[in-house]
């Protein structure tokens, strides 16, 4: 153990790897290094600024959720009332309706009411004359007693 | 093994603590240490290496398991700079810490290979006698290592106060202006500048050394017999168990106390 020229050769030997790692390995690591690190902080920022967007978009969510469910309610009420007014005009028709046919049905009878009743005084008058040239045994004469005669019909109206 | 005639407890450690040696010159300092810069370089362009690689395809996608393993030392390393420098570290001090603490813990981790088996493949594979495999247990390593450092903090400290900054603090710092306490400022400041890349460079040898030591002493149970051997292959375990806290903990201790020096340098008192 003795001290010799191997401490200069070492030395040498020292200082060209020294030279070496300065100038070959330590920056070209330490770049990637870093740039990875970049990455990594601004992977881990898009990521805060994601999750941010994502709770904004879920609050709009929610809010136009809500909305669309108060329209869908209004609507519904709107629908339920107009469904309300339409049967509503549809019994008002329907009860106009039933009173124009009631009208309808009730002229008629009235005019076959008065039909009959015309025929039936007719039949009366014939029969009262018929029965009046019995009494009397004779031919009434229509063309003599035609004033009779009109005075009967009137007096059955 | 060795192939020495005798084989007793001093030989055998003896074989292992012995380096393959080059003389380049007259003198004992111009000697070179071939096994420890061999397996130093080694290690150092593997672990560097692989790291640049994975670098290369870098992307600032998703990583593959590699380069998430690349990235988790680098923000390990990049964390202690960060806790104990404050400058640029980008610069310098994060890439040396980086550099560092690689090559340190690669170097400190040879000792986990089993010291005999690796001997006689260095001898018998690679025909090589003599040769050890633990770089930081050769004093030499963790000298180069820490006066590397100690020079950078003066060169820093320089580069950021000024030399007139410098040799100011050098007077003035740490007990104040008074021409009085110069000296003894001065003396402190020496002191300072002399035990740090001693107890930096020799807290770590000391440790890979004892560990290599502690290893070849539990190897010795292998000569008492059978018995002998499977006591002392426990013993192995639970030492090489323990080693693998020393081995990380004396490369990050080295590694934040270099950073340590290095933003020290760069602040003024």
């Amino acid at each position: 153990m003795n001290i010799n020229f191997t401490l200069v050769s070492q030395a040498i030997a020292f200082s060209v790897f020294i030279w070496f790692t300065t100038k070959f390995v330590w920056p070209y690591l330490l770049r990637a290094i870093e740039e990875r690190q970049q990455k990594i902080a601004d992977g881990l920022a898009a990521g805060e600024r994601g999750k941010k967007e994502l709770e904004l978009a879920s609050q709009r969510s929610s809010e136009v959720l809500k909305e669309a469910k108060q329209r869908a309610g209004e609507i519904v009420i709107q629908a339920e009332k107009r469904a309300s007014d339409i049967i509503e005009e549809a019994k008002k028709n329907a009860r106009v309706e039933g009173e124009k046919i009631m009208a309808g049905a009730k002229a008629e009878i009235q005019h076959e009411i008065f039909s009959a009743r015309e025929s039936l005084r007719q039949q009366v008058a014939g029969l009262a004359v018929q029965g009046a040239s019995k009494i009397l045994r004779r031919e009434v004469s229509a063309k003599v007693h035609a004033d009779l005669l009109a005075s009967i019909e009137t007096e059955l109206k | 093994m060795s192939t020495e005639a005798e084989l007793n407890p001093t030989s055998y450690i003896q074989h292992h603590l012995t380096n393959m040696t080059v003389d380049l010159g007259e003198g004992s300092f111009w000697v070179l240490h071939v096994d420890t810069l061999v397996m130093s370089l080694i290690l150092g362009v593997i672990s560097l290496g692989f790291i640049w690689m994975v670098v290369r395809k870098a992307t600032s996608g998703v990583p593959s398991k590699t380069q998430a393993f690349v990235e988790l030392l680098i923000e390990f390393i990049d964390d202690q700079v960060k806790n104990t420098f404050h400058g640029n570290r980008h610069a310098f001090v994060a890439p040396a810490a980086l550099t560092i603490f690689v090559w340190v813990l690669l170097l400190n981790s040879m000792d986990f290979l089993p010291i005999d088996i690796m001997a006689w493949i260095y001898e018998h594979v690679f025909g090589l006698h003599n040769w050890r495999g633990v770089p930081t247990a050769d004093v030499n390593t963790t000298f180069a290592l820490a006066l590397s450092i100690w020079i950078l903090t003066i060169y820093f400290s320089i580069k950021v106060k000024g030399f007139g900054g410098w040799i100011k603090e050098l007077f003035c710092a740490p007990f104040g202006k008074n021409p009085v306490l110069w000296p003894f400022n001065l003396l402190l400041n020496l002191i300072e500048y002399i035990s740090k890349p001693l107890s930096h460079s020799l807290r770590l040898f000391g440790n890979m050394y004892a560990g290599e030591i502690i290893f070849m002493l539990l190897g010795m149970w292998a000569a008492t017999g059978v018995a002998g051997t499977i006591f002392g292959a426990v013993l192995g375990v639970g030492w090489a168990i323990f080693h693998i806290l020393i081995v990380v903990l004396h490369a990050f201790i080295f590694m934040i106390l270099a950073v340590v020096y290095l933003s020290m340098a760069h602040e003024s008192h």
